[in-house]
C-alpha cells in the first residue's frame, strides 16, 4: 500500500526541484539557528550552575547543538541532490547514498522534536535542582572565608536583587539559616548568647534578611532586621506589608525564566522542524519521480512519485531488519562458539 | 596648473565610477550608522533624565540624528550619480548639479567633523547638570508621597545599584540630607526628638545610607546604619572598611558612562568623516574627468580629472573675487534706486 502517491509532468518535477533548492539552503539557515539558540540556552543554564545542584537539564541544549549541526550536514546534502536531480547524467552516483541518508536525517528530525517535548518535560527535575542549589547556597551564604564558598554571599546577593526574590520558597528561609558569619559576632554580649542558646544546633538565627532582598519600589527605607516584631518598627505590620521585600522565591522566579526562555526557543525549534519535515518529504517525493525516469529515452515523461514504497510498518521493520540481524547475527555467533567451546570438555 | 591632475583612459574612469558607486553605499551604511547611534544616545539620555532635573541638553542626539539623515541622502544621490556616469546621456543631466553638490558635500563634511569634537566636548556640560540632577535627586529620595516625585526613590535605588555607587560624591552625601520620610519617624521617642534637635533646619539627619549602598562583595552583611560609629558593631572600623558600601560616587559612575559613550559615538563620526571626505575627492575626480574629455564627440577618449582647477591659492583668490563682485552686485542695485529718488 503506497502512501501519499503524487503524479509529476516534467514542469512540475522542474518546479519542485528548484523550490526544494531554495527550501534547503532556508532550512540550512535555520539548522544554524537551532544551533544558535542551544549556545543561547547553554549559556544561560552555565550563568547560574552555582544555584543548580545538578546538570541534568542540559541535555536539552546539547541536543539541540546536535541536532542543528546535523540539519546542516543534511540539508547541504539535499540541496546538492536536488541539483543532481534534474540531471539523468549524474543522478544515479546518489543512489546507493539515498537509503541510509533518509534514515539518518528522519532520526535528527525526530530528536529535533523530542529535544521540545524535553524542554517541556524536565521541568521537575530543573525545579529539583534548583531547590537543592539555593538551599545550599543560603546555607553557605556566611562561609566567605571558606576556599570554594566564599563567591556564596555574592552570587546569591546579586541572583536576589536581579531576579528580584527572596530566599528559596520564600524569605522565611532565612529566618531558619544562620547567615551572618560568627566573625562578626560579640560572643560577649547577651543578645548574641541568648539567640544561641535558643536552639539545639547552637546557630545564631534572627528573624531578618540580608540586604538583597530590599524592594527598592518600597515607599519606606527597607527593614532588614526584626521583620517579624511589629513594635520594633513605627507604623509597621508585617502581615499586610506588601512592598518592603521581595515575597517571590527564588526557585519560582528561575523556574519561571528558564521555562519562558525555553518555551520560546521550543516554539522556534518546532517551526524549524516542519520546515526540515517538509524538505525531507520534498526530497523524497522528487527521488522516487526521478528514479521512474531513469532508463528511458524520454525524459519528459509524466512519472508517479510516493512517499513510502510500502505501508509504515512494513517500511520500518525493512530499516529495522539488518540492524537486528546484525546485533542477531552476532549473539547466535557467540552463542554458537559458546556452546562449540563448552561441548568438547 | 591644477591640484593633483591624473590621466584617465576609459577603462580607468569606469573602473574609478564603480569604486566610488561601491564606496557610496558604504557611506549610506555610514550615514544609516550615525543616525542610528543619534537615537541610541537620545534614547540613554531619555531614559535617565529624571536624574538630570529633565534639564538635559538633547542638542547633540538630534544633531547626530540630522547628520545622519542629510549623509543618507546625500550618499544616495552620489551614488545614483555615479551609476549614471558610465552612460553619457544620463550624466548630461546631472552635469549642471554636479558643482553645487561638491561645494555642498564638502560644507556636510566639514559640519560632520565639527559634530565629531562637540561630542569629545559636551562632557563638561554633562558634569553640571549631572551634579544639579543628582543632588536635587538625592533631597526627594524621602518623597514617595508627592505626585512627580514618587518614583525618585525607585530611581535612585536603582541607580545606585546598576551603577555600583553611592551618594553623589560619595556615600557622606547621605549623612547630609533626610532621606527617611516623616511618615515613618516615631516622633514622640527621645531619639528622634533629638537627632531633629541636633541641627537648624529640624531634620532626621543620621550616618546611614540606603540599602542600595550596599556592596554584595562584601565578606560580611551590611552595615547601612550608624556607619561612623565603631562600637555600633562587632570587629568594625570605619575608616578601615572598603568593601562595606561603594566607594564610588554616582557623578562619576554615570559620567564616565556617558562620556564613555560619547568617545566611542565620537571616534565613530570621525572614521565617516573620513569615509565622507573620500567619497567627494572620488566624486570631484569622476566629474572633472567627465568634464574634460580631450575630444568632446568621442566618450572613449582619454582626459585628465584633478582635485581642484587651479592651485589652492589661486583658487581662493577666485572665490574671493567671486563674493567682491557679488557685494559690488548688491551695492549698484542699491546704488540705482538711489538715483531714481533723487531724480
Amino acid at each position: 500500500m503506497v502512501v501519499m502517491k503524487m503524479k509529476f509532468p516534467f514542469q512540475k518535477r522542474v518546479k519542485l526541484a528548484q523550490g526544494l533548492w531554495i527550501l534547503s539552503w532556508c532550512a540550512t539557515v535555520a539548522g544554524a539557528t537551532t544551533f544558535t539558540l542551544g549556545c543561547i540556552l547553554k549559556t544561560e543554564l552555565r550563568r547560574r550552575a552555582e544555584v543548580m545542584d545538578n546538570q541534568d537539564i542540559h541535555i536539552v541544549p546539547n541536543t539541540l547543538m546536535i541536532v542543528g549541526l546535523a540539519s546542516l550536514g543534511i540539508n547541504y546534502f539535499a540541496s546538492k541532490i536536488c541539483q543532481d536531480a534534474l540531471d539523468a547524467g549524474r543522478f544515479p552516483r546518489w543512489k546507493n547514498f539515498l537509503k541510509p541518508y533518509f534514515a539518518v536525517s528522519c532520526f535528527f528530525t525526530v530528536l529535533m522534536l523530542l529535544a521540545v517535548i524535553m524542554s517541556y518535560a524536565m521541568k521537575g527535575s530543573l525545579e529539583s535542582s534548583l531547590k537543592a542549589g539555593l538551599r545550599n547556597g543560603i546555607r553557605f551564604y556566611k562561609d566567605t572565608d571558606t576556599p570554594g564558598r566564599c563567591f556564596q554571599k555574592q552570587n546569591i546577593d546579586r541572583l536576589q536583587m536581579e531576579f528580584q526574590c527572596c530566599g528559596n520558597n520564600d524569605f522565611r528561609d532565612w529566618f531558619e539559616v544562620q547567615w551572618i558569619s560568627n566573625r562578626y559576632l560579640d560572643f560577649s554580649s547577651k543578645e548574641v548568647k541568648d539567640r544561641i542558646k535558643s536552639n539545639v544546633d547552637g546557630r545564631y538565627l534572627v528573624d531578618g534578611v540580608p540586604f538583597s532582598c530590599c524592594n527598592p519600589s518600597s515607599p519606606r527605607p527597607c527593614m532588614q532586621y526584626q521583620l517579624t516584631n511589629n513594635s520594633a518598627h513605627y507604623n509597621y505590620d508585617y502581615q499586610t506589608e506588601e512592598l518592603n521585600i521581595y515575597l517571590r522565591g527564588c526557585r519560582e522566579a528561575l523556574v519561571n525564566y528558564y521555562m519562558g526562555l525555553m518555551n520560546t526557543i521550543g516554539a522556534g525549534v518546532l517551526s524549524i522542524f516542519l520546515l526540515q519535515g517538509s524538505v525531507l518529504v520534498s526530497l523524497r517525493l522528487l527521488q522516487t519521480a526521478m528514479e521512474a525516469v531513469a532508463g528511458k529515452e524520454n525524459t519528459e515523461i509524466e512519472t508517479e512519485g510516493y512517499l513510502l514504497e510500502k505501508g509504515v510498518k512494513e517500511t520500518i521493520m525493512e530499516y529495522l531488519d539488518p540492524v537486528l540481524k546484525f546485533l542477531l547475527l552476532k549473539n547466535q555467533v557467540e552463542e554458537g562458539s559458546a556452546a562449540a567451546t563448552t561441548t568438547p570438555t | 596648473m591644477a591640484l593633483l591632475p591624473v590621466k584617465f583612459d576609459l577603462k580607468k574612469r569606469v573602473k574609478l565610477a564603480q569604486t566610488v558607486w561601491f564606496m557610496y553605499w558604504f557611506a549610506v551604511l555610514a550615514g544609516v550608522l550615525v543616525l542610528s547611534m543619534g537615537l541610541f544616545f537620545k534614547i540613554e539620555l531619555r531614559k535617565r533624565s529624571e536624574l538630570m532635573d529633565n534639564n538635559e541638553s538633547h542638542f547633540l542626539p538630534n544633531l547626530l540624528i540630522l547628520m545622519g539623515l542629510i549623509a543618507c541622502s546625500i550618499n544616495v544621490f552620489g551614488g545614483k550619480v555615479c551609476y549614471d556616469s558610465l552612460d553619457p546621456d544620463k550624466f548630461a543631466k546631472w552635469k549642471p548639479m554636479l558643482k553645487t553638490y561638491l561645494v555642498f558635500c564638502v560644507g556636510f563634511n566639514a559640519l560632520l567633523l565639527v559634530t565629531a569634537v562637540l561630542c569629545f566636548l559636551m562632557r563638561i556640560p554633562m558634569q553640571f547638570t549631572l551634579a544639579e540632577g543628582l543632588r536635587n535627586g538625592m533631597r526627594y529620595y524621602k518623597d514617595t508621597d508627592t505626585p512627580g516625585r514618587c518614583y525618585m526613590k525607585r530611581t535612585l535605588d536603582l541607580m545606585q545599584i546598576e551603577f555600583r555607587c553611592c551618594g553623589n560624591d560619595n556615600y557622606r552625601d547621605w549623612f547630609e540630607i533626610q532621606w527617611v520620610s516623616n511618615r515613618y519617624l516615631d516622633f514622640s521617642s527621645k531619639e528622634v526628638k533629638d537627632r531633629i534637635g541636633s541641627n537648624v533646619d529640624g531634620q532626621y539627619l543620621m550616618d546611614g545610607v540606603p540599602f542600595s549602598c550596599c556592596n554584595p562583595s562584601s565578606p560580611r552583611p551590611c552595615i547601612q546604619a550608624q556607619m561612623t560609629n565603631n562600637t555600633a558593631h562587632y570587629s568594625y572600623d570605619h575608616y578601615t572598611e572598603d568593601l562595606n558600601v561603594w566607594k564610588r560616587g554616582c557623578r562619576d559612575a554615570l559620567l564616565s558612562y556617558y562620556g564613555g559613550m560619547m568617545n566611542t559615538i565620537g571616534a565613530l563620526v570621525i572614521l565617516v568623516t573620513m569615509l565622507e571626505a573620500s567619497v567627494t575627492v572620488g566624486m570631484q575626480y569622476v566629474h572633472s574627468s567627465l568634464c574634460n574629455l580631450a575630444n568632446p564627440e568621442d566618450p572613449e577618449s582619454e582626459s585628465e580629472g584633478w582635485l581642484l582647477e587651479k592651485t589652492v591659492k589661486e583658487t581662493f583668490t577666485d572665490i574671493m573675487d567671486k563674493m567682491k563682485s557679488m557685494g559690488k552686485g548688491v551695492k549698484v542695485e542699491e546704488g540705482e534706486p538711489a538715483v531714481e529718488t533723487v531724480s
